[in-house]
C-alpha cells in the first residue's frame, strides 16, 4: 500500500529532467512498446497458437493445396482468417476476445462438440468473406493478374464471367478449399 | 605320424565348409526362384526395394473422353483434387446437378442416377448413386499394363 503511494507520488511529481530528454525517452519507450505489442499480436497469428484450440481444423488443411503444393507458396491460418490491413486486423483481434470466453467455457474442446458447431463456425467465416469481397483470398490471388491463358478451361469460364463482373466472389464457389465442409444442406448457392 | 594324418584329414574336411560359407554370402545365383515376385510391375526380389514409379499426372482440364462401351460411366476429364465427396457435401453435384449444370456448363448427371435398384424414380439423386467416385474416375497418362486390341463398337466410334 505504501509502495503504491510512493509510486504514485513519483509519477505525479514534476521531473527534474529536461523536456527534450523526457520526450526522447518517451519516444524510444513508445517504439519498444509498439514492438512488443506487435510481436505479441503476431504470436496469436501463428499456426501453433490457433491449433491450441482449433486442432481438428488445422489437421484438415494438410490435405489441401494451400498447405503443400507444386510451388511451395502456402498460406497458414492467419493469412486467410486475419485481415492484413492494420485497422481491420485490430478490429478482428478485438472481436476475438469472444473466443477467449469460448475457450474458458470449453465450447469446442471435444471433437464431438466441434463437429456439432462446425456448421455455425463455417457460416460465420463465409459471411465475413462475402462481406469483404473475399479480401483475404485477394491478398494473394490478385484477379487483375490472373493469366487466363494458363488456367484450365473451367477456371477460365468461371473467372472471366462471374468473378470478373463482380457477381460472385471467391468464397461463393471455393467453399471447402482449405478445410472439410460441414453439412451443406440448406447452404445457399451450393446445390 | 598318426596325429599328423588326422590333423591333415581334419583340415581337409574343414576347408570345403569355409569355402561354401563364403560363397553363399556373396554369390548371386541366377535363374533360381529365391522368392522374388514376378508381377505386372516387373520382377522384384524379396530382399530388394526397387525405386518407386513416378506419380501419374492427371490432366488439369481437357475435353470429355469418348465412351468405350455403352453404359460406361464417363471418365472425369478434369482434376478432382480435394473435391469433397462425403455425406456432408458433394462437390461434384455443385456443377453437375440438374440445377447447377445450366449455370456451370457441365454435363448433367443422367436420369439413371435418380432411380432405385427396383426402378422407382426418386425426386433427387438416389443414395446408391450419390458417391460418384465409385464409378467415375479421372484418367491419368498411364500406359496400359497389358497390351490389348480392344476397339469400341461402331456406334460409339
Amino acid at each position: 500500500m505504501k509502495l503504491l503511494r510512493i509510486f504514485w507520488r513519483r509519477l505525479s511529481t514534476p521531473s527534474k529532467a529536461a523536456a527534450g530528454a523526457l520526450l526522447a525517452m518517451g519516444f524510444v519507450g513508445g517504439i519498444l512498446f509498439w514492438g512488443a505489442f506487435n510481436t505479441g499480436m503476431e504470436a496469436t497469428n501463428s499456426e501453433a497458437f490457433c491449433s491450441s484450440c482449433h486442432a481438428p481444423i488445422v489437421l484438415e488443411i494438410r490435405e489441401t493445396i494451400h498447405y503443400a503444393n507444386r510451388s511451395g507458396v502456402r498460406a497458414i491460418c492467419s493469412d486467410c482468417h486475419v485481415p492484413h490491413e492494420w485497422t481491420d486486423k485490430i478490429v478482428r483481434k478485438v472481436q476475438a476476445s469472444k473466443e477467449l470466453v469460448a475457450w474458458a467455457m470449453g465450447t469446442i474442446d471435444t471433437v464431438e462438440k466441434f463437429e456439432a458447431r462446425r456448421g455455425h463456425l463455417a457460416e460465420r467465416e463465409w459471411k465475413r468473406m462475402k462481406l469483404n469481397n473475399s479480401q483475404e483470398c485477394r491478398n494473394c490471388h490478385d484477379f487483375d493478374y490472373m493469366d487466363f491463358s494458363v488456367q484450365g478451361q473451367r477456371s477460365v469460364a468461371q473467372h472471366s464471367t462471374a468473378l470478373a463482373s463482380g457477381e460472385k466472389t471467391c468464397i461463393d464457389c471455393h467453399k471447402g478449399i482449405a478445410h472439410r465442409l460441414p453439412d451443406m444442406k440448406g447452404v445457399e448457392g451450393w446445390q | 605320424m598318426r596325429t599328423v594324418t588326422i590333423l591333415i584329414l581334419l583340415a581337409a574336411g574343414l576347408l570345403p565348409a569355409t569355402a561354401q560359407a563364403q560363397d553363399a554370402g556373396t554369390a548371386k545365383i541366377a535363374n533360381v526362384n529365391s522368392g522374388g515376385q514376378a508381377s505386372l510391375r516387373g520382377l522384384t526380389e524379396l530382399d530388394e526395394t526397387r525405386p518407386a514409379d513416378a506419380f501419374k499426372q492427371i490432366p488439369k482440364d481437357r475435353s470429355p473422353y469418348a465412351s468405350a462401351y455403352v453404359y460406361q460411366p464417363p471418365l472425369i476429364p478434369h482434376q478432382i483434387r480435394h473435391y469433397e465427396l462425403s455425406t456432408n457435401a458433394n462437390k461434384c453435384l455443385s456443377c453437375h446437378s440438374f440445377k447447377n449444370s445450366r449455370e456451370s456448363g457441365a454435363t448433367k448427371i443422367s436420369v439413371t442416377h435418380y432411380a432405385t435398384r427396383e426402378g422407382q424414380v426418386l425426386s433427387d439423386v438416389s443414395p446408391r448413386r450419390y458417391f460418384c467416385l465409385q464409378c467415375h474416375v479421372p484418367q491419368a497418362d498411364a500406359k496400359p499394363l497389358v497390351a490389348n486390341d480392344f476397339t469400341p463398337v461402331d456406334s460409339l466410334q
